[in-house]
């Protein structure tokens, strides 16, 4: 029987999902409904924008108002329904590649002008939907359907580039971390302004097949193993960060929220200057 | 007597205003010569009227907002040229298959390319029609004065609106540019379209439910209580996907078909002189201004010429253009590019009559003169 979060926030006409045996992906999206669940926030006021891929599937199962659109687009999409109805809680669900490849641009843009928009990245190294392909997230030197050799590109930190192009709240946490993930999506909503949070989740059936990373429950474990949380990454020494990264709240800051801007431009004139 | 609006206008003015006047509330952007005053304008009028504009990062992101934003239950418009025309190609199938109104201007310039930045062209004729990917049918139009882009404007949020798809505004860099003195209607003169809402329940709305006796399904806007789904992908009235070969067949004909089988109100046109006309030149946009000029001239040479004037472009006027060329000996399709409209001229009025085609893609406007002595010699 369906829990009780499932019955209130999934359309469960739709279930089961799509995602394969083992995929992370449920837990994400059990994270990001268990923070909205927490916020006892209004689902008609909540609208989750997606974009393609198989994280971006989610959006079709939530029961808000929910958008999947184009290949890496869905900030774009996302900030024209922002600007259109500030009101909206705008929360975009998104892959590796759609947000940081053929999403790259929109993504840095949403970050720099802060607007009021929770993104939540399900970064599993790959593009699942298409088989396995490398992603900008695919670590150096691991397989891909199109690195048979091996990648050789430098993966991005995404976290990184969220908070240089200008992200006011950042963080990063793993479905095995899934309570650490819970709050840090209640966060970024809380967050008046650009809230940017990868979720490291898994794909067993390309990514962890193709670099023989064992099965779903071992690629947990290696997450587990590595994550490190930030105050405790701080105080290694470099030689014990080899293979290690950083979860938690990575940076904060306040800066003014471009919807809310824009409203001053607006209410200039409407007081009968 | 009311005193009657007179103003000297820009043509891409002349589209904000009715824009404005529309009921446009966003506008995304990004900056392309030579439409720019058109996102130069709606920044500065849009906040007036509570409206929002956004200078996006990309083309494709200006008119992914807009489709959002409409989503969102406001209406939208963006604008661009040739280069940025080819990147919202993405987004126009989106708001075919999603049927979100919004409106994309492409003030054309010279291509392939980067081409010809500040001069006219009406090269983007069929990529209006067939620019983006997969079965469709398209709404496009191209007015020819400023007053008449002020008109269109508002017609193509009209029609957007009513059959809940993108329209695709044409101008060229002449008439974005020219100046004219228009009259602007009183607001009672203008008949203003909106898309049809729900009335019923939330829990019995089916966001691609077309209910018996309308053309398209009602839409409801985020945030209303309705809380729908929308996506590219094939969807049945519940909006969500589904691969069912049935669905997808039905779909793909029920977008094809609301707008082809609706060109009696979609369709218009313009003619001159055409009553006794053994000649009959087809022309749009700025070309069409030569082309009347010419007609007068070759009129008090003797000859019987007359003006064909689509304003809307797509769907194809094929009904009167075989009407009329059943009328005349021969048709002479006269536009800024090698032969696009003409392909379809041909296509369906050849074999009533001749058909000729006269075009010219060096950034140059097409003169009268030209058109006269090529209606001669030929």
């Amino acid at each position: 029987m369906p829990s009780q979060l499932v019955n209130e926030y999934f359309r469960t006409e739709n279930l089961p999902h799509i995602w394969c045996p083992g995929c992370g992906n449920g837990i994400v999206t059990r994270a990001i409904v268990k923070a909205i669940d927490n916020l006892g926030l209004n689902k008609d006021e909540i609208c989750v924008v997606s974009g393609i891929g198989c994280s971006s599937r989610a959006s079709g199962y939530l029961d808000f108002n929910t958008i999947h659109t184009t290949h890496g687009r869905a900030l774009a999409f996302a900030t024209g329904i922002k600007l259109a109805k500030p009101n909206l809680e705008v929360i975009v669900i998104t892959g590796d590649g759609d947000a940081s490849a053929i999403g790259g641009n929109h993504l840095i843009h949403a970050a720099r002008r802060n607007i009021d928009i929770t993104t939540i990245v399900f970064n599993n190294n790959t593009y699942g939907m298409t088989g396995g392909q490398y992603s900008p997230t695919t670590p150096t030197g691991d397989k891909g359907t199109t690195a048979p050799f091996g990648n050789i590109d430098m993966n991005f930190d995404l976290c990184e580039l969220a908070k240089a192009a200008g992200a006011t709240y950042v963080s990063r946490s793993t479905i095995f971390t899934a309570n650490m993930l819970i709050k840090q999506v209640e966060n970024g909503i809380k967050n008046k302004g650009f809230s940017f949070i990868e979720a490291l989740t898994i794909c067993p059936t390309y990514y962890g097949r193709k670099n023989r990373k064992g099965e779903s429950v071992d690629m947990m474990v290696y997450l587990k193993e590595n994550a490190i949380n930030i105050a405790a990454y701080d105080k290694l020494p470099d030689e014990q960060r080899e293979g290690k990264f950083i979860i938690g709240e990575i940076y904060q800051s306040s800066r003014p929220e471009y919807t809310e801007e824009y409203q001053k431009i607006i209410d200039s004139f409407s007081k009968g200057v | 007597m009311v005193e009657k609006k007179i103003k000297l206008m820009q043509g891409n003015e002349a589209c904000v205003e009715a824009a404005i006047t529309a009921g446009m509330k966003f506008y995304a952007g990004y900056p392309i010569t030579p439409s720019t005053e058109i996102a130069e304008l709606s920044a500065e009028k849009l906040p007036k009227v509570g409206g929002r504009f956004i200078q996006m990062e990309d083309e494709i992101a200006s008119i992914s907002a807009i489709i959002g934003a409409s989503i969102a239950g406001v209406k939208s418009m963006t604008a661009t040229s040739g280069p940025g025309f080819s990147l919202k190609q993405e987004g126009i199938g989106y708001a075919v298959i999603t049927e979100t109104p919004c409106v994309i201007v492409n003030v054309q310039r010279g291509g392939p390319s980067t081409g010809l930045p500040t001069a006219p062209g009406q090269g983007d004729i069929m990529q209006a029609r067939w620019g983006t990917h997969g079965d469709h049918s398209i709404i496009a139009l191209y007015p020819w004065s400023v007053k008449e882009i002020y008109d269109i404007t508002i017609k193509a949020f009209n029609l957007s609106e009513k059959y809940r798809t993108p329209v695709i505004l044409l101008l060229d860099e002449v008439i974005g540019h020219m100046r004219e003195s228009i009259e602007l209607p009183e607001a009672d003169e203008i008949e203003i379209y909106n898309r049809k809402r729900p009335s019923c329940l939330p829990e019995d709305y089916k966001p691609y439910r077309v209910k018996e006796g309308d053309l398209v399904p009602e839409m409801a806007g985020f945030g209303e209580g309705y809380r729908f789904h929308v996506t590219g992908l094939v969807h049945g009235e519940t909006g969500f996907p589904t691969s069912n070969s049935k669905i997808a067949e039905e779909l793909v004909r029920r977008l094809v078909g609301k707008i082809e089988d609706n060109k009696d109100d979609i369709v218009e046109t313009d003619e001159y002189l055409l009553d006794d006309a053994d000649i009959a030149i087809v022309a749009f946009g700025s070309t069409a201004r030569a082309a009347k000029s010419a007609v007068d001239t070759l009129r008090e040479e003797g000859l019987k010429v007359g003006l064909f004037r689509p304003i809307t472009i797509w769907p194809l006027a094929d009904k009167q253009l075989v009407d009329l060329s059943k009328k005349v000996n021969r048709l002479v399709v006269v536009e800024m590019n090698v032969g696009q409209y003409y392909l379809e001229v041909d296509r369906v009025a050849g074999k009533y009559t001749k058909v000729d085609k006269y075009g010219r893609v060096s950034g140059e406007l097409i003169t009268p003169q030209e058109i006269v002595d090529f209606i001669k010699e030929v």
